[in-house]
């Protein structure tokens, strides 16, 4: 019995087996650092991305064509998103099932579809399947339409979950004042479900962003270009990564703060406002 | 003039049912206070009376509006009928002010300035014209439920349904809320209230309601009811509230 309560024979302490282990982590970061420090060839890797004269030579056509045309395919998918994905989140609340059936299955095949596929889709396939009609806005009308796409079945869903998330007094109390059902939807409950889901739907902005890089598979005019395609086009005719960089730099210019004004607002519901 | 009248209400959830046939009628100008055990169904019957629930069977009627029929237009007759909620339910993302317009002017149509007026009035009524400006969050329970009543009031309402108003209270902010209700008794408002404060039975309803297991048990003035009641079941009931000990107690 005393055998087994006696702790086992140790050469060291608890403590200072952690610090051991913490110390032993900080010498393999260390390491990996001066490996790559003395090994990488840093003439050439400032040669290849950080070009002073090539990324001189971008401004000012990248940020007052490309990264202006970014935002704004992000603004113009965000905003069809919004719209089509609250109709589709009222549809799939609504008591007449069969647009329930529509929107859960819209809300279905559009989460497991690849955006590129969408873009495509609506790229391509309208104009095959309707040749006498076009989506209004050339270019920026198919963006819309086809990364909006997507994005209406996420935004849909978020919103779901936040108008169920308002309490149900809340609509009880503004039926009992003699509001409609769709008059207490848009005057008291949307409101507050639009306020609990702001986090989420800036994440969807962010993503959004992100996937505009793919319009180009649309066939971009030198108007309509966006940052990546931008960048591409500079990095073929100087043979240099360094636009890769001022693209990068400038989709975390966006997405960055954007993402911190989320983390904002979360911690801000956190704390029960 | 009968202001509601209930005949053979029954509704159940499911194979549950709540209310077993009720029949009551309430005349204008009353204030007719429903007691019973938690679970009696108190609250589903006000519920039916204006429609936030609907009925599996029998009538409502509310003046000339029968609630229970297919076609009465619920909205146009919630407008004419107040209800106050045990947790006040006032929209937060409001301002006090607001929440006391939004009706007026979204169903009554009532221009800004009209709509201000008659919220200032309602709330100078309930003791919170200086609050206008807060949130709801700003606000103590008692002054939370207070501007619930004075949203309600200001849709001029012909009858008010009061849902446990003050059992989400502090007790030493039960007081004021109960001052509204007995000064908007006293103005001849119907009301019909459920509530466990029997003090507030005793002083100012004209008619004591117990309910029991989806039915009406027993009815009367509150002396003969409270005082001197006739069943079994009410005395019980009577009994566990009035025991010292509890919160609630007959002061
Ligand atoms: N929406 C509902 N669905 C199912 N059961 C309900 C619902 N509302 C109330 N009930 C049931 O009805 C019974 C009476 O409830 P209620 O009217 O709230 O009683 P009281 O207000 O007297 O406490 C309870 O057993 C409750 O569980
Ligand atoms: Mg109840």
């Amino acid at each position: 019995m005393t055998a087994l309560l006696r702790p086992p024979a140790r050469r060291l302490g608890m403590r200072a087996r952690r610090r051991l282990s913490r110390g032993a982590a900080y010498l393999v970061f260390a390491a990996g650092v001066l490996l790559v420090g003395l090994t990488a060839d840093w003439g050439r890797l400032a040669d290849a991305f950080f070009r002073w004269d090539v990324a001189r030579d971008m401004f000012p056509g990248v940020v007052t064509t490309a990264l202006v045309n970014t935002l704004l395919y992000t603004a113009l998918a965000f905003a069809f998103g919004l719209v089509f994905g609250l109709l589709l989140a009222l549809a799939r609340l609504s008591p007449v099932a069969p647009y329930r059936w529509f929107a859960a299955a819209y809300v279905e095949v559009f989460r497991g579809l690849p955006a590129l596929l969408v873009l495509f889709l609506v790229g391509y396939g309208i104009p095959l399947a309707f040749p006498d009609r076009e989506i209004p806005g050339g270019v920026y009308g198919s963006v819309a339409v086809g990364l909006g796409a997507t994005a209406a079945a996420y935004t849909a869903e978020t919103l779901r979950a936040g108008i169920q998330a308002v309490p149900r007094g809340q609509s009880e109390a503004a039926r009992s004042l003699g509001m409609s059902a769709p008059r207490a939807m848009m005057s008291i409950v949307l409101p507050q479900a639009l306020r609990i889901v702001t986090p989420p739907l800036t994440n969807e902005f962010v993503s959004l962003t992100k996937d505009t890089s793919l319009v180009y598979v649309l066939g971009v005019t030198a108007g309509t270009i966006e940052l990546t395609k931008y960048a591409g086009d500079v990095l073929n005719q100087r043979v240099n990564a360094t636009p890769l960089v001022v693209a990068g730099l400038l989709y975390l210019a966006v997405t960055l703060p954007l993402s911190q004004l989320v983390r904002v607002l979360e911690r801000r519901a956190a704390r029960g406002r | 003039m009968v202001a509601v009248r209930i005949h053979e209400l029954h509704k159940s959830f499911g194979a549950h049912e709540v209310l077993r046939g009720i029949d009551l009628e309430v005349s204008g100008g009353e204030v007719v206070c429903l007691v019973g055990p938690s679970g009696s169904g108190k609250s589903t019957l006000l519920r039916c009376l204006n429609g936030l629930e609907t009925a599996t069977s029998g009538t409502v009627h509310v003046g000339d509006v029968e609630m229970t029929h297919p076609d009465t237009d619920l909205d146009a007759a919630r407008r004419h009928i107040g209800m106050v909620f045990q947790h006040f339910n006032l929209f937060p993302h409001l301002t006090v002010l607001r929440n006391v317009t939004i009706a007026q002017q979204r169903v009554l149509r009532r221009s800004r300035r009209d709509a201000d007026r008659v919220a200032l009035a309602n709330l100078e009524r309930v003791g919170l014209a200086d609050r206008a400006r807060a949130y709801p969050a700003q606000l103590s329970g008692g002054q939370q439920q207070r501007v619930a009543i004075a949203r309600s009031l200001a849709m001029e309402p012909a009858l008010m349904l009061f849902d446990e108003p003050t059992s989400a209270l502090d007790p030493e902010l039960v007081g004021d809320v109960l001052a509204v209700m007995r000064s908007l008794a006293e103005d001849g408002m119907t009301m019909i209230v459920v509530t466990h404060e029997m003090s507030f039975a005793r002083d100012v309803a004209t008619r004591v309601v117990f309910m029991d297991e989806g039915r009406v048990v027993e009815t009367g003035p509150p002396a003969e009811v409270l005082r001197a009641p006739r069943h079994e079941r009410t005395r019980v009931f009577l009994q566990r509230v009035l025991e010292p000990g509890r919160d609630i107690e007959l002061r």
